[in-house]
């Protein structure tokens, strides 16, 4: 590995991150995975370098104004259609564990 | 037939000699022969579509639209009513959309058949398509070497002329780096001209559609039919809709090109430096004013992507919890667990990792020092690119620093990345961007060179294409296995 890395994370830091990202990594795995986000973290430290004082931040290409429609309904219900495409529902609702006791 | 452009398979429709059921037959059986051992397709449709047949042919007889009757693959991230749409993940494995993208219902529009849906690395997350979770596709050149990614199957397809024409996305160079692997031509528009409805999202901001065919000429025709604003999708562009001028001749005087010379410099492999030079001198050669330019924050654009990429991606993909669609674990107790299980065991190990990346990137204490700092550089490697676009009319550069390599070749994650360096930062400024073939390696190996546009004008990127393919026959060159 190289050892110019300024930022890496530990196992208890890649728990967070998986916790955050919804993913479960099994112990076989920790550091293989903590070895790979490391090295990609290195070299994205590399934005350090440059200097972006007074720099806008942009978070889209052409810095487009987001499009407002009229509040309308333009599109009919598709209730039946979605509720196909879930591994689990009835005929209104889709079904999960239960989450009150 | 199948090395003919559009526009002469179209006179062919038009005069007679073809109908579209027999251009369709065929390129649907050289779907069905080759894919065994080029791999480009997940889902061939199970038949041609009769009704989809008799409504292109009835549109040649009325002369309604010249890409009537053209068979295409969509890559598989494109929704297909009724056809199983995977976007190369296992995740969406029984994925059976029930809407057509805003892309596929103008192609259908306009008359083109589908004969099915292109293999792709698993949510268009890598450079080689070997991260889709179905199989690897084979460059058909070589077919021990990949094709690139991640529209990797419908650059693939194209090459061994499967089809005439294939959609695919680009978020970081997805159709211009398997475009020069496979010696093809691929074009992606200005972000905002071609409505991302219907596309799965990897990165909202950088995703963009666009065409693979072995021609500009190919690729505007498709390009104009599936532009244009579209109501469903807010970022969607308001402009009219595009249209694509097929330039008379190959004179290019008067056309300023811009020459990263650098780039160009620093280039290891010789083959891909000697080509590079001698199609910017053929420019020269008819008539285009060569100026050096430079894009000093380009050198921070895969760093900087690689924060904002993935930070796109952990967001769009946190939809995939199991509940409302895509893969869901079995024999679970609680609904935690229930997220967590199914996009452990839906995602493979690449779009995991993007995923981390990116929610560590948007975590507190990271933000600031990371996300934002990412969207500066955005802006500097934009405002690079406006500066330049003050001299010149597009930018010439090398597509990849390096010919299509061998499957397993980079198995360390970041190489790969890295070799992304020209095609990141016209995707993070939004611009028009397209690979064209200028020829091969002493080993037969496809080259590329990109040409990069001003916002919104795709016209100067493709007819300077256009013109250089009017004079060379790089694009028509096929691999012998499937002459």
């Amino acid at each position: 590995m190289n050892p110019a890395y300024k930022m890496s994370i530990n196992r208890k830091e890649l728990e967070e991150i998986a916790s955050l990202a919804q993913l479960n990594i099994p112990d076989s795995q920790v550091r293989e995975i903590t070895d790979s986000l490391n090295q990609v973290m290195g070299m994205i430290d590399h934005i350090n370098e440059a200097d972006t004082e007074a720099v806008e931040p942009m978070s889209h290409p052409n810095d487009a104004e987001q499009m407002i429609r009229q509040d309308e309904v333009v599109d009919g219900s598709h209730k039946l259609e979605l509720l196909k495409l879930a591994a689990q529902a009835d005929e209104d609702h889709y079904l999960v564990p239960k989450v009150i006791d | 037939m199948i090395n003919l452009t559009i526009r002469q398979m179209s006179e062919l429709l038009l005069s007679k000699q073809v109908s579209v059921q027999q251009l369709s037959g065929l390129f649907y059986d050289r779907c069905q022969s080759h894919n065994k051992s080029i791999g480009a397709l997940i889902t061939l449709n199970d038949e041609l579509n009769a009704a989809e047949l008799l409504q292109a042919q009835q549109q040649v007889e009325l002369g309604d639209h010249l890409l009537a009757g053209i068979p295409l693959l969509h890559k598989d991230l494109f929704c297909t009513q009724g056809v199983k749409t995977t976007c190369g993940s296992k995740m969406l494995e029984n994925f059976i959309p029930p809407y057509d993208a805003t892309v596929v219902k103008h192609l259908k529009v306009a008359g083109m058949v589908t004969l099915g849906k292109a293999n792709m690395d698993e949510f268009a997350m890598g450079s080689s398509n070997e991260y889709s979770a179905y199989h690897v596709v084979n460059n058909p050149w070589d077919v021990s070497r990949v094709p690139g990614g991640s529209s990797g199957g419908s650059a693939a397809a194209v090459a061994a002329r499967m089809v005439p024409v294939a959609t695919g996305s680009d978020t970081g160079g997805s159709i211009r780096q398997p475009a020069a692997f496979c010696g093809i031509t691929g074009v992606k528009p200005s972000y905002g001209r071609v409505s991302r409805y219907g596309m799965v999202a990897f990165a909202s901001s950088l995703d963009q559609g666009g065409v693979l065919a072995p021609g500009a000429d190919d690729c505007g025709l498709v390009l104009a039919a599936m532009s244009g604003h579209d109501v469903l999708d807010s970022t969607s562009a308001q402009q009219p809709k595009w249209q694509w001028h097929k330039p008379q001749n190959p004179d290019m005087s008067g056309l300023k090109v811009g020459v990263t010379r650098a780039w160009i410099e620093a280039l290891q492999d010789t083959d891909v430096k000697e080509r590079t030079l001698q199609a910017i001198e053929h420019f020269e050669k008819n008539g285009a004013q060569l100026i050096e330019v430079d894009l000093p924050h380009a050198d921070l654009a895969v760093s900087a992507y690689y924060v904002l990429a993935p930070a796109e991606c952990s967001s769009n993909l946190s939809r995939f919890d199991g509940v409302r669609f895509g893969h869901q674990a079995k024999d679970i107790s609680d609904l935690e667990s229930l997220y967590r299980q199914s996009r452990t065991e839906g995602f493979g190990d690449e779009v995991k990792k993007r995923i981390m990346i990116g929610a560590w990137a948007l975590s507190s204490g990271y933000y600031d020092a990371y996300y934002l700092k990412a969207q500066k550089i955005r802006r500097l490697i934009s405002e690079d690119f406006n500066k330049v676009f003050a001299q010149v009319d597009v930018i010439a550069c090398p597509v990849s620093p390096e010919l299509p390599f061998k499957h397993g070749e980079k198995a360390d994650g970041v190489s790969m990345y890295q070799a992304d360096q020209f095609t990141i930062p016209a995707s993070l400024a939004g611009l028009p961007c397209l690979s064209m073939p200028i020829g091969f390696s002493q080993t037969g190996l496809p080259i590329g060179l990109q040409l990069i546009g001003r916002y919104f004008d795709e016209q100067t990127i493709l007819s300077t294409s256009d013109k250089y393919q009017q004079q060379t026959d790089h694009h028509l060159h096929m691999p012998e296995a499937f002459v």
